[in-house]
């Protein structure tokens, strides 16, 4: 087992950077401010991808190193695997987690469990709280994408909270 | 009923649940990162981590409470220590050495040899003003305020910056005094 911190040292960075960046630097630009959420959990994503995979050899297809995300990469961030995987076959994959932990002790409104996905943030603006969680979840996303990125399988990754506390990413692989 | 006993931050650290720390590492890198494309100055940049920690302070003292059992430190010096063995160790695992005290028993230093903010990290030539460690300062300043000490925290040195460890000093500038009775119907 390798060097460990208090979930709470994830978990409040997590809040600032979204407070920071929704609040303060982009309070009335709130697609500027998913975009920078996104781009940190890109970053992050990527390089956790390349430790994890430094003794691996090469994935041979995208279902692979989708399975590689649901198993050892989720296992890695969350201490869970990723509980249900779908796909239609034509590049498009469904990553259920059915407790996704990042969500489990926010507060949620139960109206906005009808919304589906809410990676729209036009659309999310008018209710603040689907906006916060919204917010929330392009972290993980832009984690997803920046690990799919570093196995060379450009992406892209949305979320959908319809069934909390399940919590679906949705994954389009770029042709 | 037992009496209750302030534990020790190695059973607290054992208790927490826990993440892998390259995730806290890189996840603090990046924001660092991104910080300095958003924000350009490196100036700015410093004062936004202090500001993040210090948001993260005042929230982190109610857990660190709830946690450990710690009663009312009787001086400065007590509290200095109950940083450096037990928040420290709870939250980020490492603890710290208390040293530098000055003759009023008011300012003091903590220095880190271990820190996992900074694993894998080397700032570039562009970076040289960055206190990249600046999130933890505030941290402290703001739990401190949050038990009636107003304090000045800055680093004194840094390992990215070429020293041999990171010396975080902690200045008490004020004890503020608790207004009591509380109104509890305002």
């Amino acid at each position: 087992m390798g060097r460990e911190v208090s979930e709470s040292c994830v978990e409040s960075l997590l809040t600032e950077i979204v407070s920071s960046y929704c609040n303060g630097f982009y309070a009335d630009k709130p697609e500027l401010a998913a975009r920078r959420i996104e781009a940190i959990g890109f970053q992050v994503g990527h390089q956790l991808s390349e430790r994890y995979t430094m003794d691996r050899p090469r994935f041979t297809d995208h279902l692979e190193a989708i399975k590689f995300i649901c198993k050892d990469f989720w296992s890695e961030v969350f201490k869970k695997q990723i509980d249900n995987l779908k796909t239609n076959h034509r590049g498009t994959f469904v990553l259920q987690d059915n407790r996704f932990r990042w969500l489990s002790r926010m507060s949620v409104d139960p109206s906005i469990e009808t919304l589906g996905s809410i990676q729209d943030p036009s659309a999310m603006a008018e209710n603040k709280a689907a906006q916060a969680i919204g917010m929330h979840l392009y972290f993980p996303c832009g984690i997803i994408r920046g690990a799919l990125s570093n196995l060379g399988i450009p992406c892209a990754v949305s979320a959908d909270i319809s069934n909390l506390p399940a919590c679906s990413f949705v994954i389009r692989i770029k042709a | 009923m037992a009496p209750v006993v302030p534990r020790s931050g190695d059973a607290i650290f054992a208790n927490v649940e826990r993440v892998n720390a390259e995730l806290f590492t890189l996840t603090y890198g990046a924001i660092v990162r991104q910080l300095l494309t958003d924000l350009e100055e490196v100036d700015e940049v410093n004062k936004q981590l202090d500001q993040m920690g210090y948001n993260i302070g005042i929230r982190l003292i109610d857990e660190f409470l709830a946690k450990s059992n710690v009663s009312r430190c009787v001086d400065f010096k007590e509290t200095a220590e109950v940083i450096a063995k037990v928040g420290l160790k709870m939250f980020l695992g490492v603890t710290a050495t208390v040293t530098n005290w000055d003759v009023e028993g008011t300012t003091c230093s903590l220095i880190l040899e271990d820190n996992p903010l900074v694993d894998f990290v080397e700032l570039p030539d562009t970076c040289q003003g960055l206190y990249y460690c600046n999130i933890l300062s505030g941290v402290v300043r703001g739990a401190l305020e949050m038990v009636s000490m107003k304090t000045e925290v800055t680093w004194l040195c840094d390992m990215l910056r070429g020293d041999d460890t990171f010396e975080l000093q902690l200045k008490l500038l004020k004890q503020v005094p608790e207004e009591y009775p509380y109104k509890d119907d305002e």
